[in-house]
């Protein structure tokens, strides 16, 4: 995968982040999307290690050793931040307070399951918030390559890995496509430049329901 | 007058026992009681249960008590940037528990209310149900999630007064005030130890009568610092 096609997924992410939305961006390539939110717009997010409001992330020099985000990195705070405990953080993630998730993968299935934590045998750190933010954000959207690094499929029919949570995704961008979770299965949105539906078709594991028409690039 | 809960970090440490359980503040390194463990590894209480949000990093905080074989058990959510961690889980020598982040938060912050617990859906239909007892309330299947207490709580605070008034600092309050109402005995380290009063009992994040022991740090190790990556 290109540098650009990377680039090009986190950006069309982060265009469907509406003004007014509280958004958490999980650790990994989702945390990239807030390099791509225009400055001033009204957007608030939330780490679960306790902030609201994140402001952009620091240099080493210039951090607040008490200021990180879940993932580690310095970050800052704007005008209208708040700190919090734990547990008042994830009240707000489990009341329905956050409009969006976006959050890695390992696996998404057709029905929308999500597998994001755990590959039995040699991956086992502990879920840390993700089963949280996996249930009970209001949108769960999954950032992720389409492939992993064997080039087998991450958009599967079922995952054979542990769940994270049943049905929560609504829907997936990676550097090859923009896909919908609907009652109905898996519906291809969107290709990225340069690609075309069969290309998609043939990279997917899972069935794609590909609406008639021409397919909108990105 | 409230009374003077200042003492020694070799006094404070000192009432925990062999077998104890402890919970640890911290999320990653902001908030970690760096200081009250490191004197808990000088003293070397044995066979310890360790509540922490995660297992730190090689080197740092709860990976002394690791190295030093003092855990038997450690209830976290994630342990994923301690590799020490993921090996004594692997090979059996220390137990892991794990529990979502905010069902850890919620259970300790639940025993910290006076509740045995409560009853939510999170982890409903996968792995993270198993072993738990299920519940009907108002039509809805949730699981009951027990709280958890400890015999110690060890806290980091940004300022504290003689009372046990404590303030934190930006994301490093994460557990702490949560555990610091969870444990039967808190013990407080404090970067700031103020005069009573000179915290506005209106800016006061967990009231003394919380905490046991205040503990004043002179200096601040290097490890509170910012982490060179």
């Amino acid at each position: 995968m290109s540098f650009n096609a990377r680039d090009r997924m986190i950006a069309r992410a982060a265009r469907d982040i509406q003004p007014g939305m509280t958004v958490n961006l999980g650790i990994g390539l989702p945390t990239k999307v807030v390099n791509f939110i225009p400055k001033d717009f009204p957007v608030c997010f939330h780490s679960e290690n306790g902030i609201s409001g994140v402001g952009p992330v620091l240099s080493n020099d210039d951090a607040d050793r008490n200021l990180i985000d879940a993932g580690g990195a310095y970050v800052s705070p704007l005008p209208g931040t708040a700190y919090f405990d734990s547990a008042t953080s994830f009240a707000m993630v489990r009341s329905g307070r956050l409009s969006l998730t976006l959050l890695g993968a390992f696996q998404v299935a057709a029905n929308g399951d999500l597998a994001n934590w755990k590959i039995p045998g040699v991956f086992a750190p502990g879920i840390g918030g993700a089963v949280e933010l996996a249930q009970k954000a209001r949108k769960v959207a999954v950032l992720t390559t389409h492939c992993d690094k064997k080039g087998r499929s991450k958009i599967v029919e079922t995952c054979s890995l542990p769940l994270t949570a049943k049905s929560c995704v609504d829907r997936i961008y990676t550097d090859m496509a923009v896909i919908d979770v609907s009652d109905n299965g898996l519906v291809l949105r969107e290709v990225a430049e340069g690609l075309t539906v069969s290309d998609v078709v043939a990279a997917t594991d899972a069935k794609l329901n590909v609406p008639a028409g021409t397919c909108p690039t990105f | 007058m409230l009374l003077d809960k200042k003492t020694t970090i070799e006094e404070a440490i000192g009432r925990i026992k062999d077998g104890d359980s402890v919970m640890l503040g911290g999320f990653g390194v902001p908030g970690t009681p760096f200081c009250l463990i490191q004197e808990l590894v000088r003293q070397g209480q044995k066979d310890l249960t360790v509540i922490k949000n995660d297992a730190n990093e090689k080197g740092m905080g709860v990976d002394w008590l690791l190295e030093n074989g003092q855990v038997r058990k450690l209830i976290t959510s994630h342990i994923g940037l301690n590799a020490r961690a993921v090996e004594l889980k692997n090979n059996g020598s220390v137990e892991i528990e794990f529990v979502a982040q905010g069902i850890l938060a919620e259970r300790v912050r639940a025993a910290g209310a006076g509740l045995m617990g409560f009853v939510s859906d999170i982890g409903i239909d996968t792995e993270f149900a198993d072993g738990k007892q299920q519940v009907e309330l108002n039509g809805k299947v949730g699981l009951l999630e027990p709280a958890i207490n400890a015999d110690f709580a060890l806290v980091h605070a940004q300022s504290a007064d003689s009372f046990g008034n404590l303030r934190f600092s930006g994301t490093a309050m994460n557990f702490n005030p949560l555990m610091a109402m969870a444990a039967d005995t808190v013990i407080v380290e404090t970067e700031s130890y103020v005069a009573l009063g000179d915290i506005q009992p209106e800016d006061i994040h967990c009231p003394g009568p919380f905490t046991d022991a205040i503990v004043e740090l002179s200096d601040l190790p290097e490890v509170y610092g910012v982490v060179q990556r």
